[in-house]
């Protein structure tokens, strides 16, 4: 049911002119909801006067069923909460086991979460991008966008023998050593990516239809985008400057030199942009891990199977590709956490959209939608 | 009764036999070189999905070509976790889709419940709970390759169809009944 | 900010509020302060003009008599996280909503209420958010019982 007409009740303007309000359901198998996403939306005409997200049709239970895991055995969950972007949840989780657990990483370790972290920020950046271009037309866009993400795809495969769900970062480490020569690859697609850069930037961004569709809509103010709750590009291309890569620094990006991308007018062209210029301050990243990393070992010596933390409680939170990923984990003292919780920042992101559609027309939301960038096995968990 | 359905009663007496046999034989190569696929993504694996579709791997060339309308498909595939909520979704868009129809479960999670089948209040144990689902592809998720394979074994399946009632495939014998898989 | 920062700041806050844990603790590396529910909202609007602009999480934990709520909040200008911690007993769940303070706290909230079955008082849609609005039962508390549910085998 892609677009059904619910239910038209008459209402009137406050001088008496009837006015028909029309509810149209969006979703939630819909191509531009990206996902299972549902949106009941209230109509004056085109322009949206009400839009209510409906969520949880992708509501697995994974915080319940991490209570019935041991601490290892709750990686593969995290592969599947935000899909796009597995290596994300997998090192936010790992960061708070290790908290929790006091586990020490080796360097070597650190520097291959920033490479697979950094290079999954471009693959979920295309994909988040090329969908809501796709959206509004630009089909050619999300070809382009998808062919580097399937470069980076097959840098993982190699990595760790999976395309989508990773299981890569483990509590104490990583699970393999990069094969011979594979830095040599991540070189060979940081290039490639700068390459085609600008042609990306202007085959979309560029192009007078985008600029058209995305400029002026779903502004989002710089106060709104804090009190909500709004975090990576949705809040920086409003303004905030806050990433937590660079204000509240973990793992090795200390030692990383890059620029936080900001926007300024907060609407989805420069959500969009930010994404993609993010994009390529990963790449300078990438390029400085893989001068920088050292040999060693990528995995803790003599670390146990069965994780027992002593009772206790631990947060950690990353910067995902969607914003600030955390995982607030509660330890009894035996080998399964007692809770978990994911703060999901797709999840407070979308929470955003009836704030930022309201008096756009219905082809805008879709646009909003989208330059929000929501996953909905993230946003429902 | 539909009009395919007359003709195809009409032919199968009698000597109208040999021209049924050529009949369906046209009807199903020309249905199995163009299976339409309506894409029920909903989790990961429609991840994959979107990849089978483009320039890597190319899920036009086989004929088959993502069309986001249930009423103009012929094989819905189902790539991801089905939840509670979800499943009379999944229903209804099923029954909008035109026969004949098939049903390609992809992924653990469509086709059991996959990583959800335990400890989750939420979770359908596998699509065939309440649709009837012709070729599973195991994977978590499977690779976009895989995905090909299940439409070129899917296209054996539809060489069994008829266009006479009498002679149609048994498949529909396989549908759940009613209060199947409610019980959990 | 510092330690001592954060020390001044809480004991500041504390001075006008009773709490109901130990003043505060830096538990592993973030400052945690416990109030009593009816104190909540006094002490996160102390916070918010504190500068504690941003609230990140808002969760519950299942201590069996009592459910203990979490809010993390943090600050850009002072650069520091702290958590508000309170607890609701199990048989009258409710606490004081805190969206009049963060916005952010509105789908949050309703995912608690959702989940836990805590109930935010002012809150102004309190709904069922991720499951179905017909389910019934409050899946992550603890006790939480469905026959749906498949007991995982423990290999361990």
């Amino acid at each position: 049911m892609p677009m059904t007409i619910e239910s038209s009740r008459p209402a009137s303007t406050p001088d008496g002119t009837p006015v028909e309000e029309l509810v149209v359901n969006i979703g939630p198998s819909h191509p531009s909801t990206h996902g299972v996403g549902r949106v009941i939306v209230h109509l004056d005409g085109d322009i949206v006067v009400r839009a209510e997200p409906v969520i949880g049709y992708l509501h697995r239970g994974i915080e319940k069923m991490a209570e019935s895991r041991t601490y290892l055995q709750v990686v593969p969950l995290t592969d599947r909460l935000d899909y796009v972007g597995s290596m994300y949840a997998n090192w936010s989780y790992c960061r708070a086991v290790e908290r929790l657990a006091g586990i020490r990483v080796p360097e070597r370790a650190e520097y291959l979460r920033v490479i697979v972290c950094e290079l999954q920020r471009i693959a979920s950046h295309m994909m988040g991008i090329g969908a809501s271009a796709a959206d509004t037309g630009a089909s050619t866009f999300f070809i382009y966008a998808f062919d580097h993400r399937e470069r980076i795809v097959e840098l993982f495969e190699e990595l760790c023998g999976a395309r989508l769900t990773y299981n890569y970062v483990r509590p104490g480490g990583v699970s393999y050593d990069a094969p011979e020569g594979w830095f040599d690859r991540v070189t060979a697609f940081t290039q490639a990516f700068r390459y085609g850069f600008d042609e990306l930037d202007q085959l979309y961004f560029g192009n007078a239809i985008a600029r058209g569709r995305l400029k002026g809509v779903g502004v989002l103010t710089p106060e709104d985008a804090v009190a909500w709750g709004a975090s990576g590009p949705t809040a920086r291309a409003s303004g905030v400057n806050w990433d937590l890569r660079k204000h509240d620094p973990y793992s090795v990006y200390p030692r990383m030199d890059f620029d936080v991308v900001v926007g300024e007018r907060g609407d989805a062209y420069d959500r969009g942009r930010c994404r993609l210029f993010e994009c390529l301050e990963s790449c300078r990243i990438i390029d400085q891990a893989v001068a920088q990393i050292s040999g060693g070992p990528v995995r803790t010596e003599g670390l146990r199977r069965l994780i027992a933390p002593k009772p206790g409680e631990a947060y950690d939170h990353i910067e995902s590709a969607r914003g600030s990923l955390g995982i607030y984990l509660v330890s009894d003292g035996t080998p399964k956490p007692y809770r978990m919780h994911v703060r999901s920042p797709a999840f407070c992101n979308l929470a955003l959209l009836p704030m930022l559609a309201e008096g756009h027309t219905l082809s805008d939301l879709i646009v909003v939608l989208g330059s929000l960038d929501p996953v909905f096995g993230e946003v429902d968990r | 009764m539909a009009l395919v359905d007359k003709v195809g009663s009409a032919m199968d007496t009698g000597p109208g036999g040999v021209v049924l046999t050529s009949v369906d034989a046209l009807v199903n190569w020309s249905r199995g070189q163009s299976l339409w696929a309506f894409p029920m993504g909903t989790a990961c694996c429609a991840m994959e999905l979107i990849a089978a579709s483009f320039s890597k791997f190319d899920f036009d060339r086989l004929g088959t070509f993502p069309r986001p309308d249930p009423r103009h498909t012929d094989v819905m595939i189902l790539a991801g976790t089905i939840t509670e909520k979800m499943k009379p979704v999944v229903k209804r868009l099923y029954e909008q889709m035109p026969d004949p129809k098939w049903v390609v479960a992809m992924g653990n999670c469509t086709i059991s419940g996959g990583i959800f089948y335990y400890d989750t209040y939420s979770v359908v144990r596998g699509a065939d709970e309440f649709l009837p689902v012709d070729v599973y592809i195991a994977g978590c998720p499977p690779r976009p390759e895989s995905l090909q394979d299940g439409i070129v074994q899917l296209r054996e399946l539809v060489r069994e169809e008829s266009i006479s009632p009498g002679r149609r495939h048994e498949r529909r014998m396989l549908l759940p009944r009613p209060g199947d898989g409610e019980h959990r | 900010m510092t330690h001592d920062e954060m020390t001044a700041l809480l004991e500041r806050i504390a001075a006008h509020n009773p709490v109901l844990f130990p003043l505060f603790s830096l538990e592993f590396g973030d400052a945690v302060v416990g109030v009593e529910r009816g104190e909540l909202l006094a002490t996160c609007r102390d916070l918010f003009d504190a500068g504690f602009d941003r609230l990140g999480m808002v969760t519950a934990v299942d201590r069996g008599e009592v459910f203990v709520l979490v809010y993390r909040l943090h600050s850009r200008s002072l650069s520091a996280a702290i958590f508000v911690k309170t607890q609701v007993p199990r048989h009258d769940p409710w606490v004081d909503t805190v969206v009049d303070v963060w916005p952010a706290a509105l789908w949050q909230e309703r995912e608690v209420f959702d989940l836990f079955g805590v109930e935010f008082q002012g809150h102004p849609d309190l709904r069922r958010i991720l499951l179905p609005e017909d389910f019934v039962g409050h899946p992550l508390r603890k006790d939480y019982d469905d026959p749906r549910m498949i007991r995982r085998p423990d290999y361990i």
